[in-house]
């Protein structure tokens, strides 16, 4: 249907794809894999009129065709999902949904209709979202919905959907799924694009490996399995590890008594509710929970970044709950926040500048910014989380996205905290990096790092955690060891075990 | 695996961190400064008198004052906030110092008391930074838009400067041998070094913010919460401080003007400065600063203050009427701020109409972000100014 040939990109200097051929088909989802930066979003760009190849063509149904912006894509059918979310958070779900393509009647725009067919987009995604709501209220994974129902509104022939599952838990990828199986089945084309390989795995049914900027393999669903995409990504086989041992745990680090924090939505109900935790030196400790469990909240209360009605939160036997963030901080209580965009980075700095932001004491001599003090850092910093980048120097929107989400990471690991919350860190990062992370907090962990890692995958949870804690409506509902299953987790959470 | 991934690049290492000269980054900036080029050549040409030694020196003096107030309001529109009070303040910061020159009687014990002129200039500078405080808390504690905060100190503090001086000009600011409190006149009249002692008070205030943003954390949390609010925040940047600050510091560059313009024009009248907040907004944006904060520097308003100052006097030194003068300085403005968008609009066009022309905030960053990448190493330079 839709053809790409010998595409080529430059940005800069910085050639981001090098000669790519790709087809989509008719009816079939045709999934692209890669590792951070290999090109995979430019690629996705260039097809949707995001951007201009330097070089190349596409073909649509047989014929060569340019698309000179978005809108002209549109036209054609072809609808992208971007891995960074473009919603308006001043306005409403409805209004997102129907932005620029307001549907109009005699007088204006019919808001009446528009909120029905958004209403029903929701109820098709099985989402329980008010179409008035406004989207800077909801949640990442609930926002990521609306990007979705604002793809699915516009009736292409073609839809890309680059990382749409990176906030999302299983069950609502299990509908998503059930949605795209629909579209197919209707004739349209999907692309997909997952860090989640199980996932991705089971929706594909062409797969595509970009490497580097050049395609290295292809095949057919019938031929491939998990090690396969591995292969051909990173070149080698490997798993993400499991919980580091042979050592013993330290002191109680963490200790969380009783916390409460409000839902700033719903007053007869509080988001976190009387909740108690403690972690200790060395610990990795998971939360696993569905998205609205309270996990963001727990970890933002934790970190001070939200109002707390109740309890109390003792680092290293000190009473922090009346700190704010940086104190907090400074004692070495620090939070990797889940929403890259809006918490994580500051679009207008470089990429040094952005994993120094927190640890700007450690580079203060007598009032003034150390040069040296901060290149040190910063480099330290890049090769610890494994940033792919031109330096220290290039502006971080020129990053793709798992290397940004990198930086996040790195910004608070650089601080060299003595416990570290993660809130969905993995949120876009290749198998590969993971794995890196994964080591880097086992590392830290040894070296007696208290470790707090909230995900929504039951497998991140195996690989890295000590103990696992199952949250749902503000409440732990649920603790188990390293030893427990899959299907334990996902059933104590509420999940249908099915998915 | 890990060898491949830690293949991060050294090349491009010196573009962060160095602070030396960079021609590419000079020629980026080039265009306001072939702007300023293009007027001064253009004015020479048409006036014998444009380019004479004491007209750039009575244009400077001009420029100092669009200058101190520029340099304040570039502190706040880093931030990502706008302060329109900065004219009136400059006003009243002007008639408070005639107010003290000519005395301040303490009715309980029957004196008057004559601060010596350095004490003025700091009880100046007092009021400028208590006007800042006040927009900085109305702000970073009550949540008020900059913009409407601001508006309302516009007007405020006009008032009292009109109810001080009940709408008269104070015109005798020389004070007398015998109080001990001459010499006001020397900021406005005398020279070191042939350069006139507003310019010089420009300079040095300059230089101070200039180390101030490049050099200290201060200058770091400033255009990160000017960028990412939110995200410098969760990073530890106490961004309430720093935006009371911005204000605080805007007001005392306001006074400082003030007392400028005042010893100048030796004379304290309450409507000074009306409109000024506007031309600093406009030398800021000649200066390549983005109103949505987090981008610009020391040397870009600078430039912006020449353009403005050279281009207003040379419009008043070959004769062109008053009003045309407002034509060609709207035109300016819109003309170099349009220059210094055109290497981003490619590109950033492309952005918004992701979404067929309206453009979400999380999308502007972002384009913000990657319009800058194509000149990767230039932009942190800018900031480095
Ligand atoms: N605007 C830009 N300016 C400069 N370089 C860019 C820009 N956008 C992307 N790149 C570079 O192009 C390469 C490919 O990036 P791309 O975003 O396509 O990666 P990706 O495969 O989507 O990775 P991820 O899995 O992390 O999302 C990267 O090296 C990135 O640094
Ligand atoms: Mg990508």
């Amino acid at each position: 249907m839709l053809s790409a040939r010998n595409v080529v990109k430059h940005y800069g200097g910085v050639q981001a794809l090098k000669g790519v051929d790709f087809d989509i088909y008719r009816g079939t989802v045709t999934t692209l894999f890669g590792e951070n930066g290999a090109g995979k979003s430019t690629l996705m760009k260039i097809l949707s009129g995001v951007e201009q190849p330097t070089d190349g063509q596409l073909i649509l149904d047989g014929e060569p065709v340019r698309f000179a912006s978005t809108v002209e894509a549109q036209h054609r059918g072809i609808s992208i999902i971007h891995q960074e979310l473009s919603l308006a958070p001043n306005m409403s779900v409805r209004d997102n949904i129907f932005m620029g393509r307001e549907l109009r009647r005699a007088g204006g725009v019919d808001y009446a209709e528009e909120a029905r067919q958004a209403a029903a987009l929701m109820t098709e995604l099985e989402e329980d979202i008010h179409p008035l709501t406004k989207v800077g209220d909801l949640r990442v994974g609930q926002q990521q919905i609306v990007e979705i129902a604002r793809a699915l509104s516009v009736d292409a022939r073609i839809l890309i959907m680059d990382e749409p599952t990176s906030a999302l838990s299983a069950t609502e990828v299990e509908v998503l799924f059930k949605v795209i199986r629909d579209l197919t089945a209707r004739g349209v084309a999907i692309v997909y694009i997952s860090h989640h390989l199980e996932e991705a795995l089971e929706i594909t049914d062409h797969a595509v490996v970009l490497r580097d900027g050049s395609m290295t393999a292809k095949a057919e669903r019938a031929d491939i399995d998990l090690a396969w995409i591995v292969r051909n990504m990173v070149g080698e086989n490997f798993d993400l590890g499991s919980p580091p041992t042979g050592y013993e745990f330290g002191d109680t680090l963490l200790s969380v008594q009783s916390l409460t924090v409000p839902d700033d939505s719903n007053v007869d109900r509080a988001a976190v509710d009387h909740l108690s935790l403690d972690v200790r030196a060395g610990e990795v400790v998971c939360i696993y929970g569905l998205m609205g469990a309270g996990r963001t909240e727990l970890l933002e209360a934790l970190a001070g970044a939200s109002q707390v009605s109740d309890g109390k939160v003792m680092l290293e036997g000190r009473d922090v709950t009346h700190m704010d963030i940086a104190q907090r901080i400074a004692a070495g209580l620090v939070l990797v926040p889940e929403d890259r965009q809006r918490d994580g980075l500051v679009q207008t700095m470089t990429v040094g500048r952005n994993l120094s932001l927190a640890s700007i004491g450690a580079f203060v001599k007598n009032l003034f910014l150390s040069n040296s003090g901060e290149r040190g850092l910063v480099d330290d910093s890049i090769r610890d989380v494994h940033v792919k980048t031109d330096g220290p120097g290039a502006m971080i929107g020129s990053l793709s996205g798992g290397n940004q989400q990198k930086v996040v990471i790195g910004k608070m690991v650089t601080t060299d905290p003595k416990v570290i919350l993660l809130d969905e860190p993995s949120r876009g990062i290749d198998i590969g990096a993971k794995a890196e992370v994964f080591k880097l907090l086992a590392e830290r962990a040894k070296q007696g790092l208290g470790v707090v890692y909230s995900t929504s995958e039951v497998n991140e949870c195996l690989s890295i955690a000590h103990r696992i804690i199952v949250m749902g409506r503000g409440r732990i509902v649920a603790e188990f060891g390293p030893d427990v299953s899959k299907e334990q987790i996902m059933a104590a959470s509420g999940e249908s075990v099915a998915a | 695996m890990s060898d491949t991934r830690a293949a991060t690049n050294t090349k491009g290492k010196s573009g962060l961190f160095a602070n030396g000269f960079d021609p590419v980054g000079l020629l980026l900036e080039g265009r306001a400064f072939f702007g300023l080029i293009a007027i001064i050549v253009v004015f020479s040409y048409l006036s014998p008198n444009y380019f004479t030694f004491d007209n750039l020196l009575t244009m400077s003096s001009h420029v100092a004052i669009y200058g101190l107030l520029g340099l304040g309001m570039l502190l706040v529109i880093l931030n990502g906030g706008i302060d329109l009070s900065v004219g009136s303040t400059l006003g009243l910061c002007g008639v408070m110092a005639g107010f003290f020159i000519h005395g301040v009687e303490l009715a309980p014990l029957g004196v008057t008391l004559y601060p010596p002129i350095w004490v003025v200039a700091v009880l100046v500078c007092g009021v400028g930074a208590f006007v800042g405080l006040v927009n900085g808390i109305l702000i970073a504690r009550f949540k008020v838009p900059p913009f409407v905060a601001t508006l309302g100190s516009l007007y405020a503090v006009r008032g009292i400067a009109l109810l001080i001086t009940g709408g008269l000009t104070y015109n005798n600011l020389g004070g007398k041998e015998a109080l001990g409190n001459t010499g006001f006149d020397w900021l406005g009249f005398n020279r070191l070094f042939d350069i006139p002692i507003g310019v010089l008070v420009m300079i040095v205030v300059a230089l101070i913010l200039s180390v101030v943003l490049n050099k200290t954390a201060f200058g770091r949390w400033l255009y990160a919460s000017g960028g990412n609010e939110r995200a410098a925040r969760l990073s530890g940047v106490p961004v309430k401080r720093v935006k009371i600050s911005v204000y605080v510091l805007s007001g005392i560059c306001a006074a400082i003007a003030g007392l400028v313009l005042t010893s100048e024009l030796t004379s304290a009248g309450p409507t000074a400065g009306t409109t000024y907040e506007l031309t600093a907004i406009a030398t800021v944006v000649i200066g390549g600063a983005a109103l949505t904060g987090g981008i610009g520097n020391v040397r870009g308003t600078l430039l912006g203050a020449f353009v403005i100052g050279f281009l207003s006097d040379g419009l008043v030194i070959v004769g062109v009427s008053a009003y045309w003068q407002m034509v060609f300085t709207g035109a300016v403005i819109v003309l170099a701020v349009l220059l210094n968008s055109i290497e981003y609009s490619g590109r950033a066009k492309k952005k918004s109409s992701n979404d067929g022309g309206a453009t979400p905030s999380p999308q502007k960053t972002e384009s913000a972000g990657t319009a800058a990448s194509g000149g990767a190493r230039q932009v942190p330079q800018k900031t480095a100014g």
